[in-house]
């Protein structure tokens, strides 16, 4: 197995501005947008990017949640694995509000697929988008692509991307894994 | 993740602590999903479950008929006072007929110790045992544990003492396995002749004497005394019984401690717990029903995910 470094912490760094840069160019002070995680990998990156929007660019009232959307999958009884779930932590209404779509990896498009369904147990969004850090271009199952991207590759089946978060694997860093 | 090591939920007493710990861990999830505005998960919308009643029930037949529903499994639900039993059909017979339409789990509850587990061996579905007669109700028991750990934060290290008629109680038998298994201290109390003969073997306290257990209980779980199940007089009159077991709120304030309160249902008020008990800050029995429904949700959900595609 050999793995090829995508990102280094450097240009996660500043992927992760210009996402926000991008966010705040579409929801101005975010008084009607909810930021949420897709649950397991994709909470660090909305962890990451909401802490950043209120430092360094001093934006107030970021919403921020977790969704969990195991219990929404396709997949269920379907491979060898047993489906482990996570916790679910939206502590607002999200019916009228801007959703943006936070996950580090878009691969097929099932879990954001899921995860348009699990959202709806918490009521109408006005709008739903997505943001993701790797986008892995051509493996898409379904018609779904990203509003925001980090970066977009080129991998193929057997290949993996994984992203790497300070705070969990001790630096930020985008490895594919061959 | 770890999967459940049994396919059927037959009785704690074929559980292992990891089992519990991972249904504790599966309940947790569902209880957020049933306090979500939209209750209902679309996991199961493949399965089919048969809830067969061979014996009456309101509070698990409705607590499991909605978390199947929650679930998004089909349902089909079979009373025995209403079906073809009555005209002389077998257990096995029955059943095979209802599994004949493509389903592929069944919640029994049956008058006869055992029922759940002879099923297992003769049918070609996963079974969960919602009662057999005077032996196990497993849910109920993982139910009153999930409250415990809910309420106290843990379970292990407690000392839970169920109160009450406990040689006709399946609960009773559950309840003390389920505690046992994750590191309670537990110890039964009732008038003499309603504790079986060989009760200590299961590694319990035996105490006659209420006042003496709930000074020594974190939990007491007031049991129901079953008359139904009750051929011969087993004490002089419900009033000595209400007397010398009953719990009302001058006995609890007496205590040096607050103790929690729990019952399975349904309560007979006024006879093994007063009104004024049952419906204090003390008693935690509409969280037990609460957490009945998430209970079930997750050992459904653990067992679901066992069915072969």
């Amino acid at each position: 197995m050999s793995q090829k470094v995508l990102l280094n912490a450097k240009e996660v760094n500043i992927i992760l501005h210009r996402l926000a840069c991008q966010l705040i160019e579409n929801h101005n002070d975010f008084s009607n947008t909810v930021l949420i995680g897709l649950q397991p990998r994709g909470k660090y990156l909305a962890n990451r990017l909401a802490s950043m929007l209120k430092s360094d660019y001093k934006i107030k009232n970021i919403e921020l949640g977790h969704l969990d959307i195991t219990f929404f999958r396709d997949d269920f009884r379907r491979g060898e694995k047993i489906l482990e779930a996570n916790t679910t932590d939206i502590n607002f209404i999200v019916e009228n509000k801007n959703i943006v779509f936070i996950d580090d990896v878009l691969y097929t498009g099932r879990s954001i697929r899921a995860a348009l369904t699990a959202i709806q147990s918490f009521g109408r969004p006005n709008e739903i988008e997505l943001l993701t850090l790797i986008d892995r271009r051509f493996s898409r199952h379904l018609p779904i692509q990203p509003n925001y991207r980090g970066r977009q590759v080129d991998a193929i089946n057997e290949e993996k991307v994984k992203v790497n978060w300070a705070e969990n694997e001790g630096e930020d860093s985008v490895y594919l894994i061959k | 993740m770890s999967e459940l090591s049994v396919n059927h939920l037959l009785g704690i007493k074929y559980l292992t602590k990891k089992d519990i710990q991972l249904i504790f861990e599966t309940a947790d999830h569902f209880k957020e999903v049933i306090n979500r505005p939209i209750k209902k998960v679309p996991s199961l919308r493949d399965i089919t479950i048969a809830n067969l009643f061979f014996e009456n029930s309101t509070r698990t037949k409705l607590s499991f008929e909605l978390a199947e529903k929650r679930l998004s499994a089909d349902v089909i639900n079979f009373s025995a006072s209403q079906s073809s039993v009555k005209k002389g059909e077998t257990l096995i017979d029955t059943v095979n007929n209802i599994l004949s339409m493509k389903v592929d789990m069944v919640v029994m509850r049956h008058p006869n110790p055992g029922a759940g587990v002879f099923l297992s061996q003769h049918v070609d579905a996963s079974i969960i045992n919602a009662g057999d007669g005077a032996h196990e109700h497993p849910t109920q028991a993982l139910l009153d544990s999930y409250s415990i750990r809910e309420r106290l934060g843990d379970v292990k290290g407690k000392n839970v003492v169920i109160v009450g008629d406990i040689l006709h109680s399946r609960v009773a038998l559950s309840n003390i396995y389920a505690l046992q298994l994750q590191g309670a201290n537990v110890m039964v109390c009732g008038p003499k002749t309603l504790l079986p003969k060989y009760i200590k073997d299961l590694g319990v306290k035996v105490e006659t004497d209420l006042r003496k257990a709930l000074n020594w209980c974190d939990v007491a779980n007031m049991l129901r005394v079953q008359n139904e199940r009750m051929d011969i007089s087993y004490f002089p009159t419900t009033r000595e019984y209400t007397q010398q077991y009953g719990v009302n709120k001058l006995l609890l304030n007496s205590l040096d401690k607050e103790i929690i309160i729990m019952h399975p249902g349904p309560i007979n008020r006024g006879v093994e717990i007063t009104s004024d008990v049952a419906d204090s800050d003390q008693a935690i029995i509409l969280d037990q029903v609460q957490n009945g429904v998430a209970i079930r949700m997750a050992v459904i959900y653990l067992l679901a995910s066992k069915i072969k595609h």
